[in-house]
């Protein structure tokens, strides 16, 4: 294959990517990868490095877009920052140590997870009854705009927290991908942060914590140009044409669907890491 | 209710935004513009990404890529405009430091400051 058809195409599926990641919600990151290992036979870790400057670029380039919501709390975010950034060098350091056979299994395993986690629908939390006092100090407890005016919401388990946000960006540098999923998670269910306040602050994270593991894989050598430049470009124009849609469209089946994928491609990655084909 | 510190976020938080999409927009043209001229030169070569061979040195740090870049290397500007991308959030998280500042809060702060210590170790001390 020559360098324009290589570069006509794998722009072509990064739009179809970023395009559906952004309207299911997921993130084009997660499908990046495989396609571009399994597919397109690059090995992971240029597969890797392009997909981690495209999550940059679709976290930047969508906190306009989420910004109308005005529902991200930049102190849960900012602090949160400091586990997911230490987090992403470690996960970058490591990801130069193991096999490419280890990073392909592990990423299966977070597909499958992913896939699972779209099956779910989004339930708030319960308002809690005590904040952790730690919040309370750190001054995480916030208001967000609903149907039936200002609603306050306190957040708990602030270390819990913490901790799964130190593994969220361990994964993002090792794997390249935003982890958006794990870091809702961790706010929503670990830190009872309401779903809306904590997906828009997730965003906010997503670009700090892939750049703390850009400058990693720059460094070694991971990021190509002639590869990152479709993905980029490509997940770019996917996600935010996505974001456009977003409004006109039900997502539910589409998540199914979507998931669906994810999941296969989970299972195909762990097949591969253990056939030495990654 | 909002108070006054609810609408000074929201206000910094609108400025930041913007900033993040100018810096997205002139990232992607740049790569997009490096993109044309690698195509235009290379584009009848065989790609080959199968096997890792590792960017040659001057693409890992900023002074080879800058230096790449503006020896008009198709190569080196499309790195050139990767690297802008990569700085947007390390802009943003700058700016966050400035407006904690602004607001006097000095926890925050630290806080801030810690992760964008994190930032510049990774693309300095690395990319060096």
């Amino acid at each position: 294959m020559s360098n324009l058809e290589f570069t006509i195409l794998v722009g072509l599926g990064s739009f179809m990517a970023g395009f559906l990641g952004a309207l299911t919600g997921l993130g084009g990151g997660v499908v990046l990868v495989p396609l571009l290992a399994l597919v397109f036979k690059v090995d992971i870790r240029y597969a890797v490095g392009a997909s981690l400057v495209s999550v940059i670029a679709t976290s930047s380039g969508a906190a306009v877009a989420y910004l109308k919501d005005g529902f991200s709390n930049i102190r849960i975010g900012m602090f949160l920052e400091v586990a997911t950034t230490v987090g992403a060098l470690f996960g970058a350091f490591l990801a130069t140590k193991v096999s490419t056979s280890a990073i392909g299994a592990v990423f299966g395993i977070v597909l499958i997870y992913s896939g699972y986690l779209s099956s779910r629908t989004p339930v708030d939390p319960p308002p809690g009854e005590q904040p952790d006092p730690l919040a309370t100090r750190l001054g995480m407890n916030g208001v967000y705009p609903s149907l039936s005016g200002p609603k306050s919401y306190f957040v708990h388990r602030v270390p819990l927290g913490f901790g799964l946000m130190f593994g969220a960006g361990g994964l993002s540098g090792l794997l390249g991908i935003g982890s958006g999923a794990v870091k809702v998670l961790a706010m929503d269910h670990a830190m009872g942060i309401p779903f809306k306040v904590s997906t828009t602050t997730s965003n906010f994270m997503i670009g700090v914590t892939a750049a703390a593991s850009a400058g990693v894989y720059l460094s070694r050598g991971y990021v190509d140009p002639g590869l990152a430049m479709p993905v980029m470009l490509g997940v770019l124009a996917g996600s935010l044409s996505g974001a456009r849609v977003l409004a006109r469209t039900k997502t539910k089946q589409l998540r199914w669907v979507f998931g669906a994928v994810i999941v296969a491609l989970g299972v195909e990655m762990i097949y591969g890491a253990f056939t030495g084909k990654l | 209710m909002f108070t006054k510190s609810d609408w000074t976020d929201q206000k910094i938080e609108v400025i930041i935004a913007n900033l993040l999409r100018a810096g997205v927009t002139l990232a992607a043209m740049v790569v997009f513009t490096g993109g044309v001229i690698f195509l235009m030169r290379h584009g009848k070569e065989p790609a080959g990404y199968h096997v890792f061979t590792g960017e040659p040195s001057n693409l890992r740090n900023w002074r080879g890529i800058v230096h790449a870049a503006f020896a008009l290397r198709a190569r080196g500007i499309i790195q050139l405009g990767l690297l802008m991308l990569i700085a947007t959030p390390v802009a943003r998280v700058a700016f966050s430091v400035f407006a904690f500042v602004l607001e006097r809060d000095w926890l925050y702060v630290g806080v801030a400051s810690f992760v964008l210590l994190v930032l510049f170790y990774s693309l300095l001390g690395s990319a060096m």
